[in-house]
Formats: structure tokens, C-alpha cells, sequence
């Protein structure tokens, strides 16, 4: 199955756009739909999607309920589905459960609730040692797990999709679903930070 | 494959980077590999499978070296030979060769929300009732397929218990190749870190790996 590999200009912009006007002459392409799709991905469809998720089912237990036995339709309830997305599975952080979600074969990631992934979540680094290490891993992230708080790291070889439900900060009881949105960070829903009262990116 | 990509385990890839304000995509040109990979996949040219297996088969050098739209980008031009959607003398030169055939409809502006909204579901029906049961002692095989995988190196040979099951999923290892669907029974299967990794892995840590049926024996 192996290919020769051309030898590639050194400037991928050149390339791509090299490659762009070969499609669309000859009829594969449509540069609309191009543009259309980036800007899905750049505006639309992002982190604070999953922050909504997160908001509701810390609101309304029943809502977390449906969300725990069956993600993709409570998701679906919001209006998030989509490719990356057809599967989906909530996992709970509780006091003595903390989970971690990785893609140690490529970049799997759940586009609807969360956008496209950051670069460090398709690195190298981070895929080698999120199964082997998780507590290492998240002490570069600031976030030091008690010895006795057991650690879950799911490792997204299918197309199920991981999402993580983190705890619920103390001092959020007069909180708004918006204002509780508005706490939770992407890492958060990664597993890679916990939400705190002084808010997420 | 044992390939560069299957990563989980390896040692000295250095430490994470996280960006703060991190944009979505950092060049223009990496929107444009990431819009060009989801429009040529609406072809139905080929499909998800064979798109990660294209990327695994990359070097190991230049994957390791490659950022991720490179990578991207370089699976695109191999499945577009492969395929025979463009030829190689199109790809290197540029230019659409004489007599190429332009009939493919390509994916317009107005189709993106629905291919976007489009689920992709992966579930089939079977007939077979699940071999596993939930809370059952299983063993990944040891097996080493130079094809498209997804049951890790890492979990080869390693023993664990059924935690749930997902039901019939399209099977990669088959459907990567053009084989067929394929579908079959996915479980997740919770590892001990210690199982994995020895007596150094924190006691009570564990691994969810979704493996498919056939990747594993009872125990």
C-alpha cells in the first residue's frame, strides 16, 4: 500500500492553492462551499455550544438524567448534532472521579459540542501520554488530582464521542443557566481543567 | 498498521503547548485543507476510514515533522490519486489534463448546513445478539494487521472488563480498505492503568478504550 511521496513545495499556502484551482476547474469543487464551511467552523460551531450542554444539565436534574443515559438525544434537544457528533457520550467529574478525553490514533473530538480541536489535543505530546501518564499531563494544565480521586481517561477510537461533565464550582447556587455557561471553559469539557468562579475561554 | 500515529504510551514527544486564544484555524490555507477535506469527502469518493488510514500511511518522518493541516493536505492529494479523482500528473502539474472528466457535481454553499448538521451515523443492524455482556473479563488480541485499525498498540494482549456496549458499528479495519461495512458489536472496555502499564500506574486509574467485537477474546 505504499505510495511515493512527490517531492512537496516547502509553502503548503502555494500548494493548497494550487490545488483549490485544479478541483474547481475541473467541476470538484465549489469555492462558496469552501468559504461556507470555514466559516461554519470559525463562527458557528464552537466550545460555547458544549457550555451550554453543561449549563443545562447543572440546572435541570432531569435534563442531566437524560443527558447521562443518552447524550447524543439530549444534545440533539439543544439543537447540537452534527458530524463528529453522532455518537455521543457525557462522562461525570464527581469528588472522586476525575475523566480525560484523548484520541491516541488521531484527532477524534466532538465537533457539534466543542468545535475543532486545539492543536495541543491532535499533538504528539499530548496523544503519548494522556493514556500513560494523565496525572502528569494535567499538572502541565494546572490541575493537580488527588492521589485517592480516581482518574478515567477515555481514548476515542471509535466514533463515539466524549464529553465531559465537570463539577459544579460552590457559590453558583444563584446562578443563571447564561451565567453558569459562561464558567465553562473547552478544557473543562476535555477533562483538563475544572471550572472555577472566575470563568472559561 | 504499526504506524507513528498510534501514539498512546510513547515517551519523549516533549511537553503540551497549550495557546492561549487559540484561533480556529492559524492560516488562511488551513481553512481552506479542512473545507476541502469535508467537500471531497461529500463525494463519497471514499469515506472516514479511508481518509485516517491515508493519513497513517504517511511517513513516519514526515508525520512526526508535518502540522496537522499538512498532514491533512497530503492525505487529500494520496486519496485523490488513489482514487483516481485527479491523476498524479494533474496533482504535481496543476493543470487538468486533456479529456479529464469534470461530471461530478461538487458540493455548493447551500448543501454545507445539511452536511454539516448530517449526524454520520455509524450504527448498523446485526443479527447476532452482542457475544459480550456488560461486567465481563475480556482480552484484547494480539494482533499486528499492517491494514487500518483501531485497536491500539497499547492494548494488545491486555485484559479488561466490558463497561458498556454501543451497539453494531461500522467496522473500520474493513471499511478503510473498501472492504465493506462490515459492522459488528463496539464495547467499551475499561483497562487498569496497572494492566497497562505495571505496578508504577496509580492503583485506581483506568483506560476506556471502544473496541469492536472481533478485537477480543473472553477472559
Amino acid at each position: 500500500m505504499d505510495h511515493d511521496h512527490q517531492e512537496l513545495p516547502s509553502d503548503p499556502a502555494l500548494r493548497v492553492m494550487a490545488l483549490e484551482s485544479l478541483l474547481v476547474e475541473k467541476g470538484l469543487v465549489d469555492p462558496a462551499a469552501l468559504d461556507a464551511l470555514i466559516d461554519t467552523y470559525e463562527h458557528k460551531i464552537g466550545p460555547r455550544n458544549g457550555a451550554r450542554v453543561v449549563a443545562r444539565a447543572w440546572a435541570d436534574p432531569e435534563y442531566k438524567k437524560r443527558l447521562l443515559a443518552d447524550a447524543t438525544s439530549a444534545i440533539a434537544e439543544l439543537g447540537f448534532e452534527g458530524g463528529q457528533g453522532g455518537h455521543m457520550v457525557v462522562v461525570e467529574n464527581t469528588p472522586d472521579c476525575h475523566n480525560l478525553v484523548v484520541c491516541t490514533l488521531c484527532s477524534c473530538y466532538p465537533w457539534p459540542v466543542l468545535g475543532l480541536p486545539p492543536v495541543w489535543y491532535k499533538s504528539a505530546p499530548y496523544r503519548s501520554r494522556a493514556v500513560i501518564d494523565p496525572r502528569s499531563v494535567l499538572q502541565e494544565f494546572g490541575l493537580g488530582v488527588a492521589e485517592e480521586v480516581e482518574i478515567r481517561v477515555w481514548d476515542s477510537t471509535s466514533e463515539m464521542r466524549y464529553l465531559v461533565l465537570p463539577a459544579r464550582p460552590a457559590g453558583t447556587e444563584h446562578m443563571s443557566e447564561e451565567e453558569l455557561a459562561a464558567l465553562v471553559s473547552r478544557d473543562a469539557m476535555i477533562g483538563t481543567a475544572k471550572v472555577t468562579l472566575s470563568g472559561g475561554a | 498498521m504499526n504506524g507513528v500515529h498510534d501514539m498512546g504510551g510513547m515517551h519523549g514527544m516533549g511537553a503540551i503547548a497549550p495557546e492561549t486564544n487559540e484561533p480556529v484555524f492559524h492560516e488562511p490555507w488551513e481553512g481552506r485543507v479542512f473545507a476541502l477535506n469535508r467537500a471531497l469527502a461529500a463525494l463519497g469518493k471514499w469515506n472516514i476510514d479511508t481518509g485516517r488510514h491515508a493519513r497513517e500511511r504517511i511517513p513516519p518522518a514526515d508525520y512526526l515533522r508535518m502540522s496537522y493541516y499538512e498532514k491533512w493536505l497530503a492525505a487529500i492529494e494520496m486519496l485523490l490519486a488513489e482514487t483516481g479523482v485527479a491523476s498524479r500528473a494533474e496533482l504535481e502539474g496543476g493543470r487538468v489534463a486533456p479529456g479529464s472528466a469534470k461530471a461530478t457535481p461538487p458540493l455548493t454553499a447551500g448543501q454545507v448546513p445539511a452536511v454539516v448538521g448530517d449526524r454520520g451515523r455509524f450504527e448498523r443492524p446485526v443479527n447476532a445478539p452482542p457475544r459480550f455482556a456488560i461486567g465481563q473479563s475480556v482480552r484484547a488480541k494480539k494482533i499486528n494487521p499492517t491494514g487500518h485499525t483501531r485497536l491500539p498498540r497499547y492494548a494488545r494482549g491486555m485484559f479488561g472488563i466490558v463497561e458498556r456496549i454501543h451497539g453494531a458499528h461500522v467496522f473500520p479495519d474493513s471499511n478503510a480498505h473498501f472492504r465493506g461495512e462490515s459492522p459488528r458489536h463496539l464495547y467499551s472496555v475499561r483497562f487498569a492503568a496497572r494492566e497497562l502499564w505495571g505496578a508504577e500506574a496509580a492503583p485506581r486509574d483506568s483506560v476506556y478504550i471502544d473496541l469492536w467485537e472481533s478485537y477480543l477474546d473472553p477472559a
